[in-house]
């Protein structure tokens, strides 16, 4: 099938079968490889991507069901060299250890600062995180990262 | 996942000639039961019928002493549409996670009627009315257990309307992992009688006539101390017992009660 998708702001058409997954998709057939498969089954979070400026798990998305979608990845959040102001958070408040999650928790983030602005307190950002899994940093820095993030951002939307 | 046909109809009515077309087909709305239930193999459906391109199954609007919400309806909506009642907003709040309420619908919760799913005991308990494409249903013959509702094969759900109660609230116990109900009580207070549901105790969602009773009697958490389900007919399971859930699902009426007073 033929899905018309905006990733990271490069219009496309991509020839996908009707089984193919969204993070299939950007995976193995646009090597996005940025977002990740850690549970496949909707529960890690490591897949989020934004569609249309709002987080989804893109393991449990057919991306033929998203035709005229914008879709925007961890690859599209930096400006060249220059990082979007809530990855530079998790880089200056340390709220990454390996690193898997980390992709799935910045657009979880970002999620949070659309839901709820810049001023997000850490019980909410904390609340919101239930669906995403962190098995290194205990959580604390991720949340302390989110919300500077969050400020940084200064209510401006997604991406 | 086993690989399928994949429609995407503009109307109900194409909707459902794609499902009849032949062949094993399911219907698609949020995906989030699904789509995981398919990449298992539980379900490999030849034709999936993607539902999100049919106009006019989304939105909340209030009609009279019902609150009519399209099947397609987010549960990222329902929590935080002003229109919606405050205890449905709560408890679609407290479905999955805030990823899976950007994606899972109302309709495709109520059409799948897992027994430990939060939205059937809002339907119950709110004296619902399931509108399909066949027809429509009272919320007490709607629900027949486990998996398993009124609905035929291909039928779908349009919107269901909610009963505006005096008073409500739900409470759940809720799965630490997969936030589905270990035990939830909604319990609604109308002019003409209380209702109360529970859901993820047994094999499909109930209505607790003991609790109803002592609640017509008094609108009390008082009225209801003590109050337990028989474990009789209840799940045990790695994570509860059949007697821990008859103690619990008191426990969260009680909280219920105390919320919707």
């Amino acid at each position: 099938m033929q899905t018309k998708l905006t990733i990271n702001g490069v219009a496309g058409t991509h020839d996908v079968s009707p089984a193919t997954l969204l993070v299939e998709l950007l995976r193995d057939g646009l090597s996005l490889t940025g977002t990740h498969i850690g549970c496949d089954t909707s529960q890690c979070g490591a897949c989020n991507v934004l569609i249309d400026g709002v987080a989804v798990k893109s393991c449990t998305v057919l991306a033929a069901t998203l035709d005229g979608a914008k879709v925007t990845t961890i690859e599209g959040l930096a400006k060249g060299e220059e990082l979007h102001p809530m990855q530079a958070a998790f880089k200056d408040n340390h709220g990454l250890q390996c690193g898997f999650c980390t992709p799935g928790m910045v657009m979880a983030g970002l999620e949070i600062v659309r839901r709820h602005g810049p001023n997000v307190s850490a019980e909410t950002i904390a609340h919101d995180l239930e669906g995403n899994l962190c098995r290194c940093t205990g959580y604390q820095n991720i949340i302390a990262a989110i919300g500077a993030g969050a400020k940084a951002m200064g209510g401006k939307s997604n991406a | 996942m086993r690989e399928f046909a994949l429609e995407r109809p503009a109307t109900l009515a194409a909707a459902t000639a794609a499902f009849n077309a032949g062949g094993e087909a399911a219907l698609l709305a949020g995906g989030h039961t699904l789509l995981p239930a398919m990449k298992s193999r539980l379900r490999m459906p030849d034709t999936l019928v993607d539902l999100s391109q049919v106009a006019g199954l989304t939105g909340i609007t209030k009609d009279g002493d019902r609150l009519w919400i399209g099947a397609m309806t987010l549960h990222a909506t329902v929590a935080t549409d002003a229109t919606a009642l405050p205890a449905l907003a709560q408890l679609a709040s407290g479905i999955g996670d805030q990823q899976v309420r950007n994606r899972g619908t109302l309709g495709g919760s109520v059409a799948n009627n897992d027994p430990a799913a939060d939205y059937p005991a809002a339907v119950l308990a709110l004296d619902g009315v399931v509108e399909t494409t066949a027809g429509s249903y009272k919320a007490d013959d709607f629900f027949q257990g486990m998996f398993a509702t009124a609905l035929a094969d291909g039928e779908i759900i349009t919107r269901i309307g909610f009963r505006i109660p005096a008073k409500a609230a739900y409470a759940k116990f809720r799965h630490p992992a997969s936030r589905y109900a270990v035990v939830g009580v909604f319990v609604a207070k109308f002019a003409d009688g209380v209702r109360v549901a529970v859901t993820g105790a047994g094999p499909g969602v109930f209505r607790w006539e003991a609790a109803e009773a002592a609640l017509n009697g008094a609108f009390t958490v008082a009225a209801v101390n003590g109050l337990v389900l028989d474990a009789d007919d209840l799940n045990s399971d790695i994570h509860a017992s059949a007697d821990y859930r008859a103690s619990l699902a008191g426990v969260m009426l009680g909280r219920a009660v105390a919320a919707a007073v």
